[in-house]
């Protein structure tokens, strides 16, 4: 109210249309000079409800508009899903300052100048400047796992100036104003400035991204704190990087929209056709108005042009059915319908987290069997975001980690007993009885053992929460005791698994204070003293702090990759944990050396001076820094080695095995790391061993991009027989994309495996835009499963999210949520399987089938002086599409499995047979059409035949007229579209025959009904006991038999011959399914040996019940079949069959 | 995303919880058609499945094609253009437009008797009985004895709808152009007598059009007072309750105009007109020989190039002489045994081919 009346007053607000100023708490400067900017509030929005049109208006209106309204209540309900689950975002409590008190309001109600308060473990509701915390100097942590994928805490401190201001009072007295930035979508870029009012006396100071807590992330570690909204609802960062959801249309309805092209070309032309003959007829009037058919005055006065439009659109109403409308509406069912399938599915249900999977968007249920890049995320989507200390390498000592004991891995060979664990040993030391590792010098061996979890749980940068840690000191046995109270946060997750092992085996990191760490060892406290951390850097690729231990003595600790450690040391088991290093990294585990340095006290000294002179260095800093580094970080003597587990998700190198089987190229984009991701995409298989890596990362200039580019192709050009991967960085990305795009296509299109890292959102969005724009047009599909994710998902073709733990921002976006990555196989290869063959076929099956249905219609304006006499009654033209046709091929649609869903996901490579949309190339749509046509003559020219002179068909002599000819076509072609469905139909499940052979009954029983009754409100009375008449002859159920069997045997054929000389590999794999469980179906009609096929007509009348195809034919598949006997269906099969059985 | 890893422990490691236990409520149902695992018959269409059927067919098809076609050539039938446009027709003369009632006589030879019941038909050509403005142009609730609708007749029915300022009965075209030749039969005996051949008016239509759909208007009165304060169709002479002496076949019930009201498919149509009784056993219903027929030529057909054609002809159960169907089951079953043949031998050579190409490939 207060804003608007200011605004009505008309103050303009002087400020700068790139900024906005923010009076903190709406505590607005009383002289009344300022009016407050209008600023939206903070709603998400994430539904719009779009209305389109499948079909321009040019067919009749009617269903037309039943087509849209069925369209619109369809998206109408699912952007209603959508909009529901805004709603609960939108509804969400929050706790907002108002005069000095804390107000619970709806997270929607913040407006900007709020002062939030937010609560450890809560999502900040809006994009926040942070004020204050419960801390004193004004920090808090956050992590933004869901924003950007990285689950560190990230520290974030207020100004000092409202640091101080804990408390609701103090707030209250807050007079400040915030200048920003308008909002933008970079999660990295704040600049703004907060001017404060203390004692009359005006403080700026600077804001930068340090004191922005955006919309999505989570506050950690922090009790509390306060901030002033600063962008709120859809103009917070994280809204900003959704790309606003455009609709997605699956590459099956562009063949469609084609394919209604064709056939309103084909509308046209008939129309046109007949326009032209009806007036080179009617030129003469013996034709045109003869004595016994004369037109009325009206018809005769009426303009020639006004007559010939008419006469034109007449024609086009007359033929307007071969455009199946209903194929919209059908279309859209079986995607509503068809969708449930995959919720429903228990293969893609996940047991632990209680999450099935979630269908969007149903439009694109078709699309997953088309996808040709998997664009996957890698924190949460790949791996479980969970790292696990799995190995270590103490001394040339490999141990494993086996219920939170080391075990030493193998026979070392100087260990008599191979099976000793680190706290067998310290607690077998007084009493000094197995542990044996190297007798003669026990106690060092401890001191390296020592020293090396020291060392791990020394040398990092993890945080610690503050949950109450009074439960340590139970006792040092219990390996995990102290972990179950500590929360340890982390920069790098290595840290925090490599901190939390160590604590399992009794060496408890327990928290930094100020300069001290504390670190508790089996039980004894110690305290270490820390003097300077030298940060991880990618160059050195290592990190160290230098502590002072409770002795006095100034230890280095480093822990860095072996390739940047190893050539340092001077002394330890330097050969012995090279090569178990390289076994770590064999197995996929994330490796990582430790080691330390003593110094002398005169060491130390030079080195803090040196140190503190580069740090405080003006000029060339980083270089002086990396100079001292490199002074410290020498001399070392080796501890050991760690091996961490990125603990990957179940199944992930299987899926992406099997989805390059099946054609896929598979890309990773994350934001992590470059090292983080390499190491991931090798143990998951994303890359080889053997693969050879290319680098295309840290560009800094378009030339140097450039050349590198050049370099990069040439190497593949040269090397093209081994795979190549690519590895690609943000920064480098960019550059590539800017200048060189075509060049940066052409390598990345030819390495088998890409993995981008260092991604920003929108750049991986715009990844996917770029692949999708390439001359392929290939189908995409993005999976991922933070907030970040969000924009790619949304880019793709197809969009899948992961329910995974941060979040659920991705899943709410996507078309498609799962709860897994290995869901991904079975959602393409089965799902997206069955539902592209159903929909090839839906879509080519209405086409043929209304070809069939207007065909003989204009054929018979060649017999009728093109004077738009249809051959139907309205009623049939009106039900044809509508029930006589309709169901079969919507369960057909809905159920159909031409292939045992357990074979497609076994044999990823029958993905192939499908890709490119093979099933609606012009090809095959030609074929369909085609085939509409030629049974359509049959159904025409038979029925004329068989009237020949018009002699009569019944065998009392009387005659049949125009609309028993109609009908006898009519019911020989609802009968042919059914049977030829049913031809096509792989799986007659009971619902299938109910369908099928119910409608053509269904046809029948209609018939005789309406044909059966004058009815009253009918003006004419056309169809009185045609239909029953027609049934009456003798020689019309001949021909109505004749005309099936004739229409369907060009059908059967081609397909018997095609699958004969040029099966595709769906075909064989029925064929060994077909096999295999010919065996326990029906034992009695399978023979033993193999029979030609004329032998007896006995067999084959039971071949022709199709259980049993001769043996002979299953022998020759199997023997010639390549993965028939080298492949695990067979297994999989023979289980299945015994299911079924 | 504080995840305590003891709980993770407990997920990796052991079974992921107690079965049954706590409610999964969001667990899909294990029902066989939401894991689409209905039980189903799964045919292939492979050679070995087809084959058979297609000799089936063939077998089946070919012995049907040869008794269709031997009955449809054991109808008799006999057909007599008599439109009159060649100059030697008798009927040429009624062509002159100034004749009015014209009367022509054409002779015929049956060279072969016909047996059991003869049907009398009369074909036209050319004339286009489908149109659509003709095909529409009727009032069915008119027909079906509607008083509403005969005093008011139906919209469709112009320009046939009122004349004289009354309404038409029966409107539209259809009526109006109603076939209106009348065909005499006779057969010429040994000494030249010729006795005249009975030929039945009642059962030339569908039972359910003479019966059901088409009435006269209702009422105790005579079918004259019934059809008061309408007018007769433009071309008719006679009013419509004038067509037939018989009250049973008069009015809207006369059979033959049902059967002219039952609108043909073709362009060139034939309709029933008469019937030829068999009389007894013994004797053939039309005996070899030589007929005449005498037509009371009205119907102008002329302007349009039409032709009119006087069909004898007896029926099989299957209708009359059409030997198209027989044919077409013949060459299908033909054709589909032939294929049988070439599949089978593709099959075989396939079949023995087959395990040495494959593996190569």
């Amino acid at each position: 109210m207060w804003r608007w009346v200011r605004q009505q007053l008309g103050f303009d607000p002087p400020h700068q249309s790139d900024t906005r100023t923010i009076y903190i708490a709406n505590r607005f400067p009383l002289n009344g000079l300022y009016t407050p900017q209008k600023f939206i509030d903070n709603r998400i929005i994430s539904s719009k409800l779009m209305i389109d049109t499948p079909t321009s208006p040019i067919t009749s209106g009617l269903p037309l508009f039943f087509v849209i309204t069925v369209t619109a209540i369809k998206q109408g309900y699912e952007d209603w899903l959508r909009h529901i689950s805004d709603n609960e975002v939108n509804a969400a409590p929050v706790y907002v300052v108002r005069s000095g008190g804390l107000v619970k309001t709806r997270s929607r109600n913040i407006r900007v100048g709020d002062i939030v308060r937010v609560a450890k473990d809560e999502v900040f509701p809006a994009d926040l400047v942070l004020l204050s915390s419960d801390r004193l100097d004004g920090s808090c942590h956050i992590t933004t796992a869901s924003l950007d994928g990285e689950t560190n805490l990230k520290t974030h401190v207020a100004v000092p100036e409202t640091a101080v201001l804990q408390t609701l009072a103090n707030l209250d007295t807050l007079i400040a104003v915030i200048e920003c930035q308008q909002p933008e979508a970079d999660l990295y870029r704040f600049m703004g400035r907060m001017i404060i009012t203390q004692q009359m006396e005006e403080i700026v100071r600077p804001l930068g991204p340090e004191s922005l807590l955006l919309r999505g992330a989570r506050l950690k570690n922090t009790k509390e704190i306060f901030g002033v909204a600063v962008y709120t609802g859809m103009e917070t960062k994280m809204a900003l990087n959704y790309k606003s959801k455009s609709q997605k249309r699956s590459a099956v309805e562009k063949s469609m929209n084609t394919f209604l092209i064709i056939y309103l070309i084909i509308l046209i032309s008939e129309a046109i056709i007949s326009t032209i003959l009806k007036y080179t007829w009617q030129a003469e009037e013996k034709w045109d108005e003869p004595w016994y058919n004369q037109k009325t005055e009206h018809q005769r006065n009426s303009s020639k042009i006004l007559k010939f439009i008419s006469d034109f659109l007449a024609f086009l109403v007359l033929y307007n059915f071969i455009i199946p409308i209903s194929l919209y509406v059908t279309v859209e069912m079986q995607k509503f319908l068809g969708s449930f399938f995959i919720g429903w599915d228990l293969d893609l249900y996940h047991e632990e987290s209680d999450q099935k999977a979630h269908v969007n968007t149903s439009d694109l249920n078709e699309e997953l069997g088309q996808v040709e890049y998997v664009f996957t995320d890698k924190t949460g989507t790949l791996t479980e975001n969970e790292m696990q200390f799995r190995e270590c390498s103490i001394n040339g000592v490999k141990y494993q980690e086996i219920n939170g004991r080391l075990v030493s891995e193998g026979p070392t060979p100087d260990s008599s007993d191979g099976n000793l664990s680190y706290f067998s040993s310290i607690s077998h030391l007084a009493t000094s009885s197995s542990f044996r590792t190297s007798p003669e010098n026990e106690t060092e061996l401890i001191k390296e053992h020592d020293l090396f979890f020291k060392a791990v749980s020394l040398c990092h940068t993890v945080q610690i929460s503050s949950v109450q840690i009074d439960g340590i000191g139970d006792g040092p046995w219990q390996s995990n005791f102290a972990s179950s109270q500590l929360e340890y946060y982390a920069s790098s997750p290595d840290e925090k698994a490599l901190v939390e092992a160590a604590a399992r085996f009794g060496i408890v990191f327990i928290g930094n204070s100020e300069e001290t760490m504390e670190v508790k060892t089996l039980g004894k406290l110690e305290r270490y003293k820390l003097l300077h951390i030298l940060e991880f850097d990618s160059d050195r690729r290592r990190m160290s702090v230098i502590v002072q231990a409770p002795s006095g003595e100034k230890l280095l600790f480093v822990k860095g990759a072996e390739s940047s450690i190893l050539p340092q040391c001077i002394g330890g088991e330097i050969e012995k944990t090279r090569i178990h290093v390289d076994e770590f990294a064999l197995k996929g585990l994330r490796t990582l050396c430790i080691a330390y340095r003593q110094f002398t006290s005169k060491e130390y000294e030079e080195i803090d001076r040196r140190l503190f002179e580069a740090r405080t260095a003006l000029q060339q800093r980083e270089e002086k820094l990396a100079d001292v580094f490199q002074f410290i970080e020498k001399d070392l003597i080796l501890l050991g080695a760690t091996a961490v587990e990125d603990k990957l998700q179940d199944k992930v190198r299987e899926t992406i095995e099997a989805l390059r089987m099946a054609g896929i190229k598979v890309w990773v984009l994350t934001g992590d790391k470059h090292e983080t991701a390499v190491s991931v995409s090798l143990s998951c298989g994303h890359f080889h061993r053997t693969m050879n890596i290319l680098e295309l990362i840290n560009q800094k200039s378009d030339s140097d991009c450039a050349e590198k580019l050049r370099q990069l192709a040439r190497r593949i050009t040269e090397d093209h027989v081994i795979q190549h991967g690519l590895v690609v960085d943000g920064t480098s990305l960019s550059l590539a994309l800017r200048e060189h795009e075509k060049l940066f296509m052409e390598v990345c299109r030819n390495c088998s495996a890409v993995l981008c890292c260092r991604m920003a959102p929108l750049q991986k969005a715009k990844v996917i835009r770029l692949i999708k724009i390439s001359p392929e047009k290939p189908i995409t599909l993005a999976v991922g499963d933070g907030a970040n994710d969000v924009s790619m998902i949304q880019e793709a073709h197809v969009g899948i999210g992961i329910m995974g733990k941060e979040g659920r921002q991705a899943a709410r976006n996507s078309d498609y949520a799962i709860a897994r990555f290995k869901f991904l196989s079975k959602l393409l290869f089965v799902h997206g399987h069955f539902y592209y063959i159903r929909i090839a076929t839906l879509v080519q099956y209405f086409f043929y089938k209304n070809v069939c249905f207007i065909t003989p219609q204009f054929l018979y304006q060649f017999y009728c002086l093109f004077s738009q006499q249809t051959l139907y009654d309205s009623v049939y033209l009106t039900l044809y599409n509508i029930c006589f046709t309709s169901l079969p091929i919507l369960i057909y649609s809905l159920l159909e499995q031409h292939i045992d869903p357990h074979v497609l996901q076994n044999k990823p490579t029958l993905y192939r047979d499908i890709s490119k949309n093979r099933q609606l190339s012009m090809k095959t749509f030609l074929y369909w059409t085609i085939l509409g046509f030629s049974h359509a003559f049959i159904f025409f020219f038979g029925s004329y035949f068989l009237i020949g002179k018009d002699t009569s068909l019944l065998g009392n002599g009387q005659m049949f007229g125009n609309w028993t000819f109609g009908t006898l076509v009519f019911t020989v072609m609802v009968i042919t579209v059914t049977v030829k469905m049913a031809l096509e139909t792989r799986f007659w499940t009971w619902i299938n025959h109910l369908v099928t052979w119910g409608s053509i009954l269904f046809y029948f029983i209609f018939s005789l009904f309406y044909g059966g009754i004058l009815w009253p409100f009918l003006g004419s009375q056309n169809m009185y006991f045609v239909f029953i008449e027609l049934l009456s002859s003798g020689s019309a159920w001949f021909a109505i038999i004749l005309m099936v069997v004739t229409c369907l045997f060009l059908d059967i054929v081609k397909k018997v011959f095609d699958r004969q000389l040029h099966p595709t590999n769906i075909e064989k794999a029925q064929l060994t399914e077909a096999n295999s469980s010919i065996k326990c179906l029906d034992s009695m009609c399978c023979f033993s040996e193999g029979e030609t096929a004329c032998a007896s007509v006995g067999r084959m009348l039971e071949r022709v019940i199709g259980r049993c195809s001769p043996t002979h034919v299953s022998r020759s598949w199997s023997a010639s079949d390549p993965f028939y006997t080298n492949d695990r269906s067979i297994l999989t099969l023979s289980t299945m069959d015994s299911s079924t059985c | 995303m504080a995840m305590n890893y003891n709980a993770k422990d407990e997920v990796d490691g052991g079974p992921p919880c107690a079965p049954g236990g706590t409610a999964k409520n969001r667990r899909p149902d294990n029902t066989a058609f939401k894991q689409q695992r209905l039980p189903a018959w799964q045919p292939i269409l492979t050679a070995g499945t087809v084959l058979p059927t297609f000799f089936i067919i063939g077998l089946i098809f070919i012995p049907i094609g040869i008794g269709i076609f031997v009955t449809s050539n054991n109808i008799r039938e006999i057909e007599i253009d008599y439109t009159g446009t060649e100059p030697s027709s008798p009927c040429n003369k009624c062509l002159s437009p100034n004749v009015t009632s014209c009367i022509c006589t054409i002779n015929f030879t049956l060279e072969q008797s016909f047996e059991g019941n003869v049907f009398m038909y009369y074909g036209l050509s050319n004339f286009y009985q489908n149109h659509r403005r003709y095909v529409k142009s009727r009032d069915d609730s008119q027909l079906n004895g509607d008083h509403g609708a005969l005093l008011n007749p139906s919209k469709e029915c112009e320009p046939y709808r009122r004349s004289e300022d009354k309404p038409i009965a029966p409107c539209g075209a259809i009526a109006n152009s109603m076939f209106n030749d009348t065909l005499e039969l006779y057969l010429v005996g040994n000494d030249s007598e010729s006795t005249p051949v009975p030929l039945k008016k009642k059962g030339i239509a569908w039972w359910t059009d003479k019966n059901v759909k088409f009435r006269n208007p209702s009422g105790d009165t005579p079918l004259e007072e019934r059809f008061k304060d309408t007018a007769k169709p433009v071309n008719w002479v006679k009013p419509v309750y004038m067509l037939d002496p018989d009250q049973d076949n008069n009015g809207f019930i006369n059979e033959d105009f049902i059967v002219w009201m039952r609108t043909a498919a073709l362009p060139t149509f034939r309709k029933l007109y008469r019937l030829i009784e068999r009389k007894s056993d013994l004797h053939p219903t039309l005996p070899a020989g030589r007929y005449y027929l005498n037509i009371t030529y009205n119907y102008p057909v002329h302007s349009f190039d039409g032709r009119k054609r006087m069909i004898l002809s007896t029926i099989s159960w299957m209708g009359g002489k059409n030997p198209f169907l027989g044919i077409a089951y013949i060459a299908i079953g033909s054709i589909s045994f032939l294929l049988g043949v070439v599949l089978l031998v593709i099959n075989h050579k396939y079949r023995n081919s087959s395990n040495t190409a494959d593996i190569t490939i």
